[in-house]
């Protein structure tokens, strides 16, 4: 049986050309990159060389590419470390209300030890508004927090006009990138933003090793210590064979950025009308335009997720829906609850998201498929309302 | 570690007959019963159901994290899909906060009996249908079988009468039994763990758990007191502790720490005999207590009554089970109207408990059963 997978969000498989440049860093190119002799330099040589090609992917200086074990470490230490470094200004952080959980647990936390966050509501198709965020500004806000493109339903902030209001009060404005990196353009500069999150293992590189990019001048506490290594930000032995990998797979990504979006457009289309045409009781969840080129929520009602997602993994199609817990289970949506939709259309959805690998006769198959599970979930469901 | 069995990852198409929804817990029994089935040439999907909140690791307690654990290795040593379904908003609705309710009207609930009647079988139903499964299995000590001359299905008491866990399935229709397995219920728990130990899985000498799921330190009466509503924790302010003349005896902290024929935590000393709690009025927020002879009753009666068999046209001589760890004793069912029913002991037995369900047995058949209401 063919296995097809449709959950590129969750992440990605490792290109050919990282497993390559990858593996001298595992037995050959072995050392520790703060050792001063010859194993150190070869690679601390790796590690440097990705950090400039982390930088060019972002438009930045090298020197404000920190390396950390993902994005969601990435994202803690852009809130924690802004909150712990600027205390004496004040403790109120902005962000919104569909925000990856690495985000929003975090400053769950910080506020137990006494920050004060406003999580901005976002409209239908999941934006968030100039007026509300200018509304929410106080004088002791020292970090707004507002991802570039939704990982759930794929919507894409105006993350250009938002940075304007933001830093022309001297406020810091952290983007997690994780989701839009490898399918929009990221330029520091142009987005106006001071810090920014990315994960390797959403552009094809591995997984356990993000980074996050630091405007210079931004003060930024530490959550690791124990070491000198990326300028006393985030100590720890690099990942050098990893940070390898995400270097090559940012430049590949930048690299091939217009036509990925294009094959990924074309593709998302082609599954969206399949579904439209072959399965009545469907709501795109999905903002129809300014969203990711790849991502496709859509609502199926009368049935739950957690029923389709099973009936298709057992026909060998990967798709997601809501998150998982520590249990295993799924729990429903919040970025669809923020939307409006209730909990029950909350578990009603799939999330489709396409990627390199993804092919034509792969969309047709879950079109062909798709159908029939949806029909017996749907009666499934019905039957037992007795 | 793979077994010894077939594995069967190639058999996933749809339409299949022997397709079978079967529930692990982590524990031994519904393993070595997922087991029996791939055996069989059954194909098994394999799913746990999360049902309490806090599925931080804790002993005793059924379903934690790391019972899915246990669980997922199962699946895994038997080649079989597995999947975790989120039931926690139902379970709360239907068993948390009944359980909860229950209590506080001087009842005491089973709650383990709410979740199969009102949960459990019909939410793996609904997945069985959705994933085209033709039946669902479990590791309960039971067992199901058919009869031809009458076209029904019957449901029986496990081989293992010590583990015998029928009382809990009373409520199974027969559409649900027709397609329900209970693959260890010809086996007493002393094969069940040889097997379990011969097929290499980890779980054959897990300890089982004892204490209602949701409440895994066993203090039932905390977890209640803490998810009280305002207005609820009226009802559970402290009250009378009295005897059968009306006599104060004593105080109490909340009629939800009480249950008929309960002897310790009453707190009343110096006195000439024994003293039992014979009844609970919630709205009053009083305990009655007695000597044991008065706690002795002639029947009981009972609503809401299933049956399995059927339905008797007046009434049918029985033994019945008034709790799950009490045997079952010689009455007379007598069958009223409105799902109720009379239950007259052909002796006096002590402790008739609302709240609990009280199930008819003929031999090791289950006739039925019904959730008593009061003593007569």
């Amino acid at each position: 049986m063919q296995s097809i997978n449709l959950d590129y969000n969750a992440t990605t498989p490792l290109r050919a050309e990282v497993l390559e440049a990858i593996l001298p860093y595992f037995q050959l190119h072995f050392g520790n990159p703060s050792s001063v002799h010859w194993a150190g330099r070869q690679a601390k040589h790796g590690v440097e060389e990705a950090r400039e090609q982390i930088a060019a992917f972002l438009h930045c200086r090298p020197a404000e590419v920190l390396f950390t074990s993902g994005g969601t470490e990435s994202n803690n230490l852009a809130l924690a470390g802004v909150l712990n470094a600027t205390r004496r200004k004040g403790n109120h952080v902005i962000t919104t209300a569909i925000e990856h959980s690495s985000i929003l647990e975090p400053l769950e936390a910080l506020a137990k030890e006494g920050a004060t966050v406003t999580t901005l509501p976002v409209s239908h198709e999941g934006r968030v508004s100039a007026d509300d965020l200018m509304a929410a500004l106080r004088p002791e806000t020292v970090l707004v927090s507002i991802s570039l493109a939704n990982h759930e339903i794929g919507t894409i902030q105006p993350i250009a006009a938002l940075s304007r209001i933001v830093r022309e009060r001297e406020i810091c404005f952290h983007v997690d990138a994780v989701q839009a990196a490898g399918k929009l353009p990221l330029d520091v500069n142009s987005l106006g933003v001071d810090l920014l999150s990315l994960s390797a293992h959403k552009i094809s590189g591995p997984k356990g090793v993000g980074a996050l990019y630091v405007r210079k001048g931004t003060a930024l506490a530490p959550l690791l210590h124990g070491g000198s290594q990326e300028r006393e930000k985030r100590a720890g032995t690099e990942n050098v064979a990893a940070v390898v990998g995400f270097g090559v797979a940012a430049t590949l990504a930048a690299q091939e950025l217009e036509a990925h979006a294009a094959h990924c457009c074309s593709l998302t289309s082609m599954l969206y009308e399949g579904i439209v045409q072959n399965v009545p009781g469907t709501v795109l969840n999905s903002p129809p335009q300014q969203r990711l080129p790849n991502t496709l929520n859509i609502g199926f009602s009368d049935a739950t997720g957690e029923g389709l997602m099973m009936g298709l993994d057992l026909a060998g199609i990967a798709v997601s829906t809501g998150s998982a817990c520590a249990a295993g289970s799924l729990e429903p949506s919040h970025v669809l609850l923020a939307l409006g939709r209730n909990t029950e259309e909350a578990k009603s959805a799939l999330r489709f998201s396409v990627g390199k690998e993804t092919t034509e006769q792969e969309i047709d198959r879950v079109v062909e498929v798709l159908p029939q599970v949806v029909e017996r979930v749907r009666k499934a469901t019905m039957k037992s309302e007795k | 570690m793979k077994t010894t069995v077939t594995p069967n990852s190639e058999l996933r198409t749809p339409n299949s007959p022997r397709r079978v929804l079967a529930a692990l817990s982590g524990g031994v029994d519904s393993a070595v019963a997922a087991a029996l089935l791939v055996e069989a040439g059954y194909e098994v999907i394999a799913i746990s159901m999360l049902l309490a909140g806090n599925a931080e690791g804790h002993d005793g307690g059924c379903c934690s994290i790391d019972d899915f654990q246990d669980a997922r290795r199962v699946a895994e040593q038997l080649d079989i899909p597995y999947y975790v379904l989120n039931l926690k908003d139902a379970f709360r609705n239907k068993v948390i906060d009944v359980f909860t309710t229950e209590y506080l009207r001087g009842r005491t609930p089973n709650p383990c009996l709410l979740c199969n009647r009102d949960l459990k079988f019909d939410l793996l139903w609904q997945r069985a249908r959705e994933l085209d499964a033709h039946s669902v299995a479990t590791g309960h000590y039971a067992r199901v079988s058919y009869d031809e001359t009458d076209d029904r299905y019957r449901l029986l008491r496990a081989v293992d009468q010590r583990k015998d866990q029928s009382y809990f399935l009373f409520t199974l229709s027969q559409a649900q039994l027709a397609r329900t397995l209970f693959p260890v219920g010809h086996l007493t728990k002393d094969e069940v763990r040889e097997k379990a130990r011969a097929l290499g899985l980890r779980v054959a000498e897990k300890p089982e758990s004892q204490d209602i799921c949701f409440v895994p330190d066993g203090n039932y009466a905390r977890f209640i007191e803490q998810r009280l509503t305002a207005a609820q924790r009226v009802q559970v302010a402290a009250g009378e502790i009295v005897d059968q003349d009306g006599q104060v005896l004593g105080s109490h902290d909340g009629v939800h720490r009480f249950t008929v024929g309960q002897r310790r935590g009453l707190g009343l000393g110096g006195l000439a005999e024994p003293q039992y709690v014979t009844t609970i009025d919630a709205e009053r927020g009083r305990v009655t207590v007695g000597a044991k002879s008065q706690l002795m009753t002639r029947g009981l009666t009972a609503n809401t009554v299933s049956w399995v068999e059927e339905m008797p046209a007046q009434e049918v001589n029985a033994t019945v089970k008034i709790r799950y760890r009490h045997p079952a004793i010689p009455s007379r069912i007598v069958v009223q109207a409105g799902g109720r029913a009379e239950v007259w002991f052909q002796e006096s037995y002590p402790a008739v408990t609302p709240g609990q369900a009280a199930v008819f047995y003929d031999g090791e058949r289950v006739l039925g059963g019904g959730w008593i209401e009061k003593a007569l």
